[in-house]
């Protein structure tokens, strides 16, 4: 748990940290925060129940509580990340430990929703690229550069290509991941749908 | 890419822009709301002086963190009673339509939306909920949403979302008896897996969807999200009307007429391309059981937890892990599992019909002595309809607790949780690692009437030697 928690601002463009690998597929948001933590009004104090219940399980072995991950900021998944409920504290929960970014085999859709419009982005690499990083990561620290304009991770030994959604891609470069002001722009149109739909006149 | 499917009507209707990335401006019908997931978007709104630009089409009810045994206010649990307060609050300096607790509308918010007619066919619907796919039963196109885009809605009535898929699961001839919606259900997942709905839309659709009751098929759509699809729903015919009429805010008179005759244009056409057809011959599926740690992990009553060489390498990682939590082995039987906890209700199997069939196995049973049951209707009005149905009295005989609306121990945000690795049999969504309240707790997930065969036998029971066939 780090000390100072600032939330990501307009655009996002690169992000450089230390990997940190969670093997298995299907975590579910459950298991990221569970439900107990949602006993809340503001997201505020997430971060240090992040994985709450698998930590306590693992007595300390837990990625999230070893000495050398403890400034890690891209977190490395496997297929189906975050499936299960759509609570956002999930995603807030991460950040707010101090995750950054996600790199993952697949994730599940209002998860990657949620970390798209917090302003964490999230990218696919195939199951052998996961594999390896989360092999090298075993005994060594791996460092990441990524770039979000060419979606490609740099680091000394192992260079990826990334996969980011297009439009994913597009508002984290020009900063309008936090979508209420984009929609917004459109109220004219917002409100002839409003007069205009069959069900609100009936 | 789909066509003239319902999704694709309802979906362009709705359509207000396309955005610079590429995803589209989609205008929200209905939007829902409960005390969990909107604290945050009222401070968000706050933080950047906005408004709720239509509070008409936003409707709040509590359920997540009720207590089910006292509602009296405050409630005993300090961090409970402040998120609905906060609700309140919010409700009622935006001029938001709340249906608190007593109002005779409260409830689990999936139910409660259909059962007062705001659910109908052909609208948008978005809750910060996954279960939300719920409303598709209607042929709605309905979805869970984060906080953020709760925050969106309330503020633009609109989110930015990209176009789904559409697929379209065929389900020929009808179920046996003994067999429900929610049987259907695990058995979809199970075959297509946890994940295989991202990025779809799913259509459920057949002979055996056809004949289904609009609460199982709510039990159906509500289950989408657990198969990976945000979204699952049911083109509308004559069960929908029928149930939607003379409900609370049901259209009436002359615009009944008007809704009916534009209800009946929004069904897929019978050319209509979907992006993929999933074909299933649902008279074979069997009473389902989950045994592992995702509601992909289920298997019929009468075979055994399948070895780790049937399963695909994909899905052998998470088996593996399942074994170890649930305490099973490979080729293990699921029927005859001893089970400490019963549990009735949830978004997914607690209404009317729910109760009336898990009352059916109960009557003139005990509940085994090893086992603790309590059943939790989804709503105040399903309570009322069932204590007017004489159904909670045979719940009680039986040794069931009767409980106040909720939703329980579905997540387990309120006292009704597992305690150390205790196995329930529950009518819930989730058998996911800790989601009934204990760290260490076990779900297996199952119909009503398998909770009830199993809370008699006091261990995973074939509900179909309880009932006449």
């Amino acid at each position: 748990m780090k000390s100072e928690f600032t939330p990501p601002f307009g655009k996002i463009t690169q992000i450089v940290g230390q990997c940190i690998s969670l093997i298995g597929n299907d975590i579910d948001t459950d298991r990221i925060i569970p439900a107990r933590f949602l006993k809340c009004v503001n997201f505020d104090s997430l971060g240090k129940s992040v994985f709450e219940d698998d930590r306590e399980t693992l007595k300390g072995q837990h990625p999230f509580d070893l000495e050398e991950n403890k400034n890690a900021s891209i977190l490395i998944v496997n297929s189906n990340f975050g499936c299960g409920s759509s609570r956002e504290h999930a995603p807030q929960a991460l950040m707010r430990w101090g995750i950054k970014a996600i790199i993952g085999e697949s994730f599940a859709e209002i998860f990657y929703s949620n970390c798209i419009a917090i302003g964490i982005p999230c990218f696919t690499l195939p199951k052998k690229s996961i594999q390896d990083i989360q092999k090298y990561t075993d005994n060594k620290s791996l460092f990441l550069e990524i770039g979000i304009k060419n979606s490609l991770a740099k680091s000394k030994d192992l260079n990826f290509n990334l996969e980011i959604k297009e439009s994913s891609r597009k508002m984290f470069l020009s900063g309008e991941w936090d979508a209420t002001s984009t929609l917004l722009e459109n109220e004219n149109l917002i409100e002839n749908k409003f007069n205009n739909l069959p069900y609100l006149k009936f | 890419m789909s066509q003239d499917t319902l999704f694709d009507k309802v979906w362009d209707l709705h359509k207000v822009s396309s955005l610079p990335g590429g995803s589209d401006q989609i205008f929200i019908g209905l939007h829902l709301i409960h005390e969990v997931t909107s604290p945050q978007a009222f401070g968000a709104l706050k933080d950047k002086n906005l408004k709720v630009k239509f509070p008409s089409r936003t409707v709040a009810t509590v359920d997540h963190i009720v207590p089910t045994d006292n509602q009296s206010r405050p409630f005993k649990d300090n961090l409970a009673e402040q998120m609905i307060d906060t609700l309140e609050r919010n409700c009622l300096q935006h001029k938001i339509n709340f249906f608190n607790i007593g109002s005779g509308n409260q409830g689990i918010v999936h139910v409660v939306a259909p059962e007062l007619g705001l659910t109908q066919p052909g609208m948008t619907i978005a809750c910060g909920d996954s279960h939300t796919s719920t409303h598709g039963a209607f042929g709605s196109i309905a979805f869970g949403i984060g906080t953020s885009q709760v925050r969106d809605v309330l503020a633009t009535q609109t989110i930015a979302m990209n176009k789904l898929k559409v697929r379209q699961i065929w389900c020929d001839n009808k179920l046996s008896s003994g067999v429900y919606a929610k049987d259907l259900v695990l058995h979809i997942i199970n075959k297509l897996g946890v994940k295989a709905g991202v990025g779809f839309a799913y259509e459920f659709a057949g002979p055996a969807i056809d004949e289904l009751s609009m609460e199982e098929r709510m039990t159906i759509c509500n289950m989408s999200i657990e198969g990976g699809a945000r979204c699952g729903y049911i083109n509308p015919d004559e069960k929908t009307f029928s149930y939607i009429k003379n409900k609370l805010y049901a259209p009436k008179n002359e615009n009944w007429d008007k809704a009916l005759l534009w209800w009946k244009s929004l069904k897929s056409d019978e050319n209509s391309i979907y992006d993929d057809v999933i074909k299933l011959d649902a008279s074979k599926v069997e009473p389902t059981v989950t045994w592992g740690i995702t509601p992909g992990q289920s298997l019929g009553i009468n075979q055994q937890i399948p070895q780790l060489a049937d399963l695909s390498p994909n899905d052998q990682f998470i088996a593996e892990e399942a074994y170890e939590y649930m305490g099973f082995k490979p080729g293990q039987s699921i029927k005859d599992t001893p089970v400490d906890v019963c549990f009735i209700g949830s978004c997914t199997n607690g209404r009317i019909s729910d109760l009336r069939v898990a009352a059916k196995v109960l009557k003139d049973k005990k509940v085994s002595e090893k086992v603790k049951a309590f059943v939790v209707p989804g709503s105040e009005k399903v309570a009322t309809e069932a204590k007017k149905e004489g159904l909670d009295e045979i719940f009680k005989d039986s040794g069931f607790q009767w409980r106040e609306p909720g939703c329980s121990m579905c997540l387990a945000m309120n006292s009704d949780k597992l305690i150390g690795n205790q196995v329930s049999a529950s009518s819930s969504n989730r058998n996911f690692k800790g989601r009934q309240g204990s760290p260490s707790g076990r779900t297996l997930l199952m119909s009503p009437a398998m909770v009830a065969a199993a809370a008699i036998n006091g261990k995973v029971s074939d509900v179909r030697e309880f009932i006449n066939i």
